[in-house]
């Protein structure tokens, strides 16, 4: 075999994707070993996040360093992080599923029904589109802030009865806008792929228009629009700043109402920074490399589950 | 819409049925107008409030003075971003982009669908598990500190693979038959790429490579474990020197207590959202619907 010194390049070069991801896997494996013989299956089970006394001298159990008292259970963030990501699924899925119909079925009746008096006007549903797919890409920091000087405070004076806007309800609020373009692209994209021959066959039937498309177009796309919510969920699941943010960073208590703070494992982690800094037994900086294996594990799996969702819908889509 | 909703009475016999139809099929139009609003408005309050506080926030200060002292400006975090953004697309960039080359040009095999497949995991990956990582193997295991390198490396970690994907998908572009020709005349593999495939392909590259500049220019939490946070300017040193970002700004500044702060941070919001935003605008007014991210 010819040696090919440029295709040699270019394959080493892709091939540090897959290598980057297997070193992330590895060291945070590596990392959290001791941890994981530390906390068992408590970690998995337990409410309370205890650092221990950092001051007093470590103990050791198992053969292990660790701060007098240190317990690490992460129970409370693994049901913060979807608690607050499935109620963002469930606001997001309406507005998304409206979004995505108004998109592709209403605004270009309106363009024809209006635009030709002015036709100076840019045409309207690249437009809506573009503002739509705009949401997706704001920086969540941004949406974070917006939650602190907007939505808090409304949430705060007119809904809450503790008069507090911070916890689940927001949280849930900011993660729906954020992954609703996710959803709403990928349901309007499917939509405009729905044969010709469908849309007319059902308005011969005499269904009216928007019968059309809620008996006729939805049933086609359903299961695009179920591996658009998955991808959408792994993106919520990950979510870190805007959380951090408005969630209220409640912890070692389990939320039990819509405005309980809460914390998600992606903003647990972050707000952990200074005290894993103090621990001289580094046993928290372990038990955290844990933490960001089982979020690492989680939005694998959704991944996997949207794209295997998704390879289906596209085979359907091409027998068509 | 009410075009179509007239046809309706002539089929069906009973007139209030009909009716029923016709007014659940309003409603429905209503809903759904009414989901779009609540996606856009948002977006709009968001950058009317960021863009109203954060240009009443403007002063020469924001740019000439840094986040320590007296507290007034925050040069230091404008210069961070910039710093950290370059270093992170020169580690990016090439790797990217010849990723993107392998995976369009030669990676119609298993090895290709693989990476391809890995690529998107680490795509789906957290950012802020990345920045653990990066803190764990640079800062602890290295024992670089909170540094320069060990932001630009992760940042880059995190925007190689979209680089990879938007490339590959530009490449797939370019017509076989220029490679054919290229070929034919006697091209090598480097030529053939580098002297007809990526020159007409370069705008989709280019895209790739703006829209990687927006995701490090917005990105924070992958930050706050690998760059820290420096009141001053970045010192010129790669290892053991913390360096400012925007978004750290916008983050903590907003929970400080005074009004210096609150305007400090939504300057930092305003100038942050005005690179993402005019890119991503940018990119999509000059190709219509390409790679898209979402």
């Amino acid at each position: 075999m010819k040696l090919r010194p440029f295709r040699l390049t270019v394959l080493c070069l892709s091939l540090m994707i897959p290598a980057a991801l297997v070193a992330v896997v590895l060291f945070l494996v590596v990392y959290s070993g001791q941890a994981m013989v530390f906390n068992g299956l408590h970690f998995l089970t337990d409410v309370t996040w205890n650092l221990g006394d950092l001051y007093d001298d470590p103990v050791v159990v198992k053969g292990i360093q660790v701060p007098a008292g240190a317990e690490y259970g992460i129970l409370a963030f693994i049901v913060g992080t979807l608690a607050s990501s499935f109620l963002a699924i469930i606001i997001a899925v309406p507005l998304s599923v409206g979004t995505a119909i108004f998109l592709a079925e209403a605004v270009p009746e309106i363009e024809r029904a209006t635009w030709r008096h002015f036709p100076w006007l840019p045409p309207l549903r690249p437009a809506l589109a573009m503002l739509v797919e705009l949401v997706a890409v704001v920086p969540s920091v941004v949406f974070g802030l917006w939650g602190i000087a907007v939505l808090i405070p409304f949430i705060g004076h007119h809904i809450s009865p503790t008069g507090s806007g911070y916890g689940l309800l927001a949280a849930a609020i900011v993660l729906a806008l954020m992954i609703t373009p996710i959803i709403a692209s990928t349901l309007f994209d499917a939509l405009c792929q729905v044969p010709k021959e469908n849309r007319e066959s059902a308005f011969a039937l005499g269904s009216t228009h928007f019968e059309v498309v809620t008996k006729a177009m939805m049933p086609m796309v359903r299961a695009t629009l179920i591996g658009g919510i998955v991808l959408a969920l792994g993106r919520a699941l990950g979510e870190t700043m805007a959380v951090l943010m408005v969630s209220g960073g409640g912890s070692n208590i389990l939320p039990h109402s819509l405005f309980s703070p809460i914390s998600t494992i992606a903003s647990f982690i972050v707000g952990q920074l200074d005290s894993a800094e103090a621990d001289p037994t580094n046993m928290s900086v372990r038990a955290l490399s844990e933490v960001a294996l089982v979020l690492f594990l989680i939005t694998l799996a959704v991944n996997a589950a949207a794209k295997l969702l998704s390879s289906g819908a596209l085979n359907v889509r091409k027998r068509q | 819409m009410s075009a179509s909703a007239s046809k309706s009475p002539s089929k069906s016999p009973v007139s209030t049925l009909a009716l029923r139809r016709t007014i659940v099929s309003k409603l429905g139009w209503i809903a759904c107008g009414i989901g779009l609003l609540l996606v856009i408005f948002p977006l709009l309050d968001i950058v009317g409030v960021v863009t109203f506080n954060g240009l009443a926030a403007f002063n020469w200060d924001l740019f000439t003075k840094d986040t320590g002292g007296a507290g007034l400006g925050m040069a230091n975090a404008i210069e961070g971003t910039f710093v950290i953004t370059v270093f992170a697309m020169v580690i990016a960039v090439p790797i990217g982009v010849g990723a993107g080359v392998y995976l369009s040009e030669y990676g119609k095999n298993k090895t290709g669908s693989t990476i391809r497949f890995l690529s998107d995991v680490l795509t789906g990956t957290p950012s802020i598990v990345l920045g653990y990582f990066s803190y764990i193997v640079f800062i602890i295991g290295f024992g670089w500190g909170f540094s320069l390198a060990a932001a630009a490396i992760t940042i880059a970690i995190l925007i190689v693979p979209y680089l990879a994907r938007i490339t590959e998908l530009a490449l797939q572009q370019v017509p076989n038959t220029m490679r054919e020709a290229a070929f034919a005349l006697g091209g090598a593999d480097a030529t053939v790429v580098g002297k007809v495939v990526l020159p007409a392909a370069s705008s989709g590259v280019i895209t790739g490579a703006l829209l990687a500049l927006a995701i490090s220019v917005g990105e924070t939490a992958p930050l706050i474990y690998t760059a820290g946070w420096s009141d001053h300017g970045w010192d010129g040193r790669f290892t053991h020197a913390p360096v400012a970002y925007l978004t750290y700004v916008i983050w903590t500044f907003i929970d400080q207590p005074d009004a210096r702060s609150h305007a400090i941070a939504y300057a930092a919001a305003f100038l942050v959202m005005i690179v993402v935003l005019a890119i991503n605008i940018g990119v999509r007014l000059t190709v219509k619907r390409g790679a898209k991210l979402a």
